[in-house]
């Protein structure tokens, strides 16, 4: 697979590395009310798209950047690839 | 038999190989098949089940049949298609699966067993007793089957990979891959033509046709010129495109070396591509398919198109007398060209009615080859007329032709389906394929060579505008425009053992049974009766297979579907996937700042993830690792010892946020330490499991120094960053993985620091109350170089680790032992080092396996709850801090000198060994030299309320089982007193 890095262009997808469905950004307030339960839910209750499906991608052996890339998890199209910490930001996530 | 005339060979030079033993004589452009057909050698190899006598089938890579064992010693190869390999001088070949010889096979006798050895075979009766499957039957079985033998020698060639980009990959040179490269070539486009004939041309080569009033031949060699001289075109012949993967990379084997007797010096026998194309034109051809009738597997039994190519390009025909079987005008032309060559050819049964005349042989309309007769090659066939008259024809070849498939091998890598065409009577692709692919000519059911030529150069020309390049349309050469006439037929009614499958001796009678039995399904149907496997992936027998089930159950071929090709297209070396990485090469080694240094010591090495790291340092005298091991500790805990511990991990954290960061990040809390001090962490996953623990010593408020273990330097270091990244952006925070810009040393025992005092530059207070445990400072030493010093202790005693940049580590070293020589300094390795740590009653890899708590570790009140930090939460789960849970104890043999094994399990006294006793593991052990007893760490139930208690330790693995009693895991200096001296 080749995903087109949005600072660098195109890089094989062997410079990077995967770890799974972007809600990993959506850590919850671990202070807050509830927080074993909505943790339960952050980390072990993904979906599984036949379709389009957001997910983390670490270019370890480039820039290190942290991508939200959006593919298609049929045809492996990459529809859109974005900086997570922009996505991050964009969520809400801060300090 | 070789032709009087013809064949682009060069008759001028002889060269000489061996087949099962024999020599033989061949020229420059034969392949090992068409060689040996000119030396009047049908009969080339045993079938895989039945042991039946085979020939060659084909004249390309679906070859089924004529399978060799090529070279021998270290360079044998197993499964190589005759068909394939180009003939050099000195080329040995062997026939496969044939015992004691190729004309006498014992196993033959399967043959006469034909009706047991049905499909399913296997299945049905070796299923009882289990017991016998492993001792008795499986061996019997594996000598009998199979295919070649590989060595056990190993490879001495070497295999390179390599890394190629292109605008337009054209993948085959046929009339449609020229023409298309053609194209897109004089229009200035990057162009990559792959084949994987040593030969451009494709069927041009194998066909009499005239393109422009020249020979095909003679078209496709001025072609191939015309590109060899455009800098933009690469042409790669003995180059397999074998599979389509994403986003128009394609992997791709060049044969760099396989026509050589060995490879010439520097060279790799074969080179793995990886090309990146931007476009990619499949102009792979079409495969013949044969037709099914009684014993139609005899050698001299082939495909028309092969016997065709081997008359006309090779100047060979197995026969003088052939006679061709077909339901197709392309059967006709292979009939014409035989006899063009002078070859007689003896009758044209062609099954359909209406079939045309053919001038100088007989056409017989409406007939059928019922059977074949011959011991080791057809002799003579039987035809049933129209008329229901059977007729036998004496001759030493059959051309048999059912029609064409388009090769849709890489057409389905992603996702294609391939639709059936009527027209045609085959399937072509279907429309979805892999992005930026397109099809043309044969592959695309165009089967004219002037369809080829068209239809190549108008997908080169759409593939370049689709880039926004335009390309002029060529004139197209004044070629054959015939259209495909063709009537579906698949088999001779009425017969049972009609090959379908070749390679896996797979019948009518078989796929009859799988229907029977309910394998309807082509998947089913393939892995019921084998249809389709091994190393040709059934490229001439899928079809016919397809077309029986669909007879069976009243289908047609559209709704019975055809099976999905996988990558590779033809099979693909391990060798030429491994690349350059086998032996030593398989993966990096890192070495440390020391290394060399170490070397000269005579030290011992040990594989640390890729880090080779100093095991021990034997003297001597010693004769047994344990001896170095001890003297390595005591030395160390009686005087001062030095280690190389820059393979742990390293990295520095930077920003006005760096505290917060790290408060985060670690379970226990970071953000007050003081500048100049050290604190040891531990990190958790977000599941609440310990991820890794090490310290962090802050330089500055706003600069942290984080250790992590070895094994997890890169995986704590991606963490870091997804949490600086993904969790907390607007953080002030850098991060720079630092582990191999320090080299870092170990100074532990307790004159370490009168060692230090040698080394670091005047003006710093080293004393215990001046830079206490737990300290840490930049500093220069040997007379301004800049360094860092951490008080931090993994062996328990009065310890530092010091750290300069990693360009000074081996004149570190050296300076270290030159002042630490007044006390006898030891170099200690990992043995050492794992001794104290037990000793001491630190955790370390087996502890931290990733299936631990905190809590398990003792360490349960490091986890705040004052704050959120990473796992903290889901480390409160009731799971993991229910009673009962596991915790970290030390553990005594009751004769100190009984080993307790690692891994061993631990019961109550006198509870049976099994899962339910279970009350823990042993994690780590080794032999103390300061207790002078063997000692071990490991995870116990309530652990620290069985203080005292005589356990089991039981290991079926070593046989070992001993008791042991439960004791503190600080083994030695429990209240840490040496380590704050």
């Amino acid at each position: 697979m080749i995903i087109p890095h949005p600072l660098l262009g195109p890089c094989d997808a062997q410079e990077f590395t995967y770890l799974g469905d972007a809600s990993l950004i959506a850590r919850p307030d671990g202070m807050a009310e509830g927080a074993a339960d909505a943790f339960y839910d952050y980390l072990y209750l993904r979906d599984n798209p036949a379709g389009l499906h957001r997910e983390l991608w670490y270019h370890e052996q480039g820039d290190r950047s942290w991508l939200v890339v959006t593919r298609n998890t049929l045809t492996h199209e990459i529809v859109t690839v974005e900086l997570a910490r922009d996505v991050a930001r964009a969520e809400g996530r801060g300090r | 038999m070789r032709l009087q005339q013809g064949g682009q060979i060069d008759r001028g030079q002889k060269i000489s190989f061996r087949f099962d033993g024999q020599y033989y004589k061949g020229h420059p452009g034969d392949t090992l098949a068409s060689a040996l057909l000119a030396n009047g050698v049908r009969l080339m190899g045993r079938s895989f089940k039945y042991h039946r006598p085979r020939g060659v089938l084909a004249a390309g890579s679906e070859e089924p049949n004529a399978l060799v064992e090529l070279r021998t010693g270290g360079r044998q190869e197993p499964n190589t298609r005759a068909t394939m390999v180009e003939l050099f001088d000195g080329l040995q070949a062997m026939p496969q699966n044939a015992w004691p010889s190729l004309r006498f096979d014992a196993l033959a006798i399967n043959d006469r067993f034909s009706n047991f050895l049905t499909a399913g075979f296997y299945y049905k009766t070796f299923m009882w007793p289990a017991a016998f499957w492993e001792k008795l039957y499986e061996p019997i079985i594996r000598r009998a089957a199979g295919l070649g033998s590989i060595t056990t020698q190993p490879d001495p060639d070497a295999y390179d990979k390599g890394y190629l980009h292109c605008d337009l990959l054209v993948i085959g040179a046929g009339p449609s891959g020229l023409m298309a490269a053609l194209t897109a070539g004089r229009a200035g486009a990057r162009v990559i033509l792959a084949d994987e004939d040593f030969r451009m041309g494709g069927r041009l080569n194998a066909d009499r046709q005239s393109i422009a009033d020249m020979a095909g031949a003679d078209w496709a060699a001025q072609a191939v010129a015309e590109l060899a001289q455009m800098p933009h075109v690469r042409l790669m012949p003995r180059c397999t495109v074998f599979g389509a993967f994403d986003h128009g990379i394609y992997g791709a084997v060049e044969r760099v070396s396989d026509h050589l007797l060995t490879p010439q010096p520097g060279k790799p026998r074969q080179t793995l591509w990886r090309i990146y194309s931007k476009r990619a034109l499949v102009c792979a051809g079409a495969i013949e398919r044969p037709i099914a009738f009684a014993n139609n597997d005899r050698p001299g039994i082939m495909l028309a198109g092969a016997l065709r190519a081997y008359a006309n390009r090779w100047a060979v025909s197995p026969a003088q007398d052939v006679a061709i079987f077909t339901n197709n005008d392309d059967g006709h032309r292979t009939a014409a060209d035989l006899m063009a060559l002078g070859v007689h050819v003896a009758a044209v049964i062609d099954t359909r009615p209406d079939a045309p005349p053919l001038a100088g042989t007989a056409v017989l309309a409406g007939a059928q080859v019922t059977d074949s007769a011959g011991r080791l090659g057809v002799r003579a066939v039987t035809v049933r007329l129209a008329n229901g008259q059977s007729r036998k024809l004496a001759v030493g070849a059959l051309g048999v032709t059912g029609g064409w498939n388009p090769n849709l091998g890489l057409t389905c890598h992603q996702r294609g389906r391939p639709v059936w065409e009527e027209g045609i009577a085959a399937f072509i692709p279907g429309a979805a394929l892999a992005p930026g692919m397109a099809v043309a000519g044969a592959a695309m059911g165009h089967f004219s060579t002037h369809a080829a030529l068209a239809t190549g150069a108008e997908a080169a020309r759409a593939a370049l505008a689709d880039l926004g390049h335009s390309a002029p349309a060529p004139d197209l050469p004044r070629t054959e425009d015939a259209p495909t006439r063709i009537t579906p037929f698949w088999h001779v009614a009425g017969t049972q053992r009609a090959w379908l499958d070749f390679q896996n001796d797979v019948t009518i009678k078989d796929v009859k049974l799988a229907h029977q039995e309910g394998f309807e399904a082509v998947e089913h149907l393939k892995r019921y009766t084998t249809l389709g496997m091994a190393t040709d992936q059934g490229k001439t027998a899928n079809l016919g297979g397809l077309a029986v089930m669909a007879e069976l159950t009243g289908q047609s071929i559209a709704q019975t579907g055809t099976t999905m090709f996988r990558p590779p297209y033809t099979p693909v070396a391990l060798g030429a996937l491994a690349g350059r990485s086998s032996g030593r090469d398989f993966r990096p080694t890192r070495l440390t700042p020391s290394h060399h240094w170490a070397r000269e010591q005579g030290a011992v090495f040990v594989e640390a993830g890729l880090w080779l790291r100093a095991q021990y340092y034997p003297r001597a005298g010693e004769s047994h690792w344990r001896e170095s091991v001890d003297r390595e500790v005591l030395a160390t805990r009686a005087s001062v010892g030095v280690c190389d511990v820059t393979t742990l991990g390293k990295v520095d954290v930077q920003g006005r946020d760096a505290a917060e960061f790290l408060n985060r990040i670690y379970c226990n809390g970071m953000a007050k330490l003081a500048v100049g001090r050290v604190r040891y962490g531990l990190m958790l996953r977000e599941d609440g499991i310990v991820f890794d623990d090490g310290t962090a010593a802050r330089l500055a408020e706003d600069h942290f120094v984080v250790t992590t273990t070895t094994a997890n330097a890169v995986a704590v270091f991606r963490h870091m960053e997804f949490a600086r990244q993904c969790l907390w952006p607007d953080l002030d925070v850098q991060l720079i993985s630092t582990t191999e810009a320090w080299a870092q040393f170990a100074l532990a025992g307790p004159k370490s620091r009168a060692v230090l005092e040698r080394l670091v530059d005047g003006g710093v207070d080293l004393s215990n109350a001046g830079f206490p445990f737990m300290a840490c400072a930049e500093l220069t030493i040997c007379n301004g170089c800049r360094a860092r010093l951490f008080r931090i202790s993994f062996s328990g005693e009065l310890a530092y680790e010091l750290a300069v940049p990693a360009r000074y580590g081996d004149a570190l070293i050296r300076k270290i032992m030159e002042v630490g020589a007044e006390y006898d300094i030891t170099p200690y390795g990992t043995e050492a080092l794992g001794v104290m740590r037990i000793e001491k009653g630190h955790a370390a890899g087996g502890e931290l396996n990733g299936t631990t708590t905190a809590r398990n570790l003792g360490l349960g009140r490091m986890v705040s709850t004052a704050k959120d930090s990473i796992g903290a939460v889901l480390s409160r789960r009731e799971g993991l801090v229910a009673p009962e849970g596991l915790e970290l104890v030390g553990l005594r043999p009751a004769n100190p000198q009984s080993q307790i094994p690692a891994g061993a399990h631990l019961l109550a006294q006198g509870a049976a060994l099994v899962a339910a006793n279970d009350l823990g593991h042993v994690t780590a052990s080794c032999y103390s030299p300061n207790l002078g007893s063997y000692i071990a760490l490991g995870f116990v139930k309530n652990g620290a309320a069985r203080m005292g208690e005589t356990l089991r330790a039981a290991s079926p693995l070593t046989g070992v089982d001993l008791e042991v009693q439960i004791t503190s895991p600080h083994f030695y200096d429990p209240e840490g007193e040496r380590l704050r001296a």
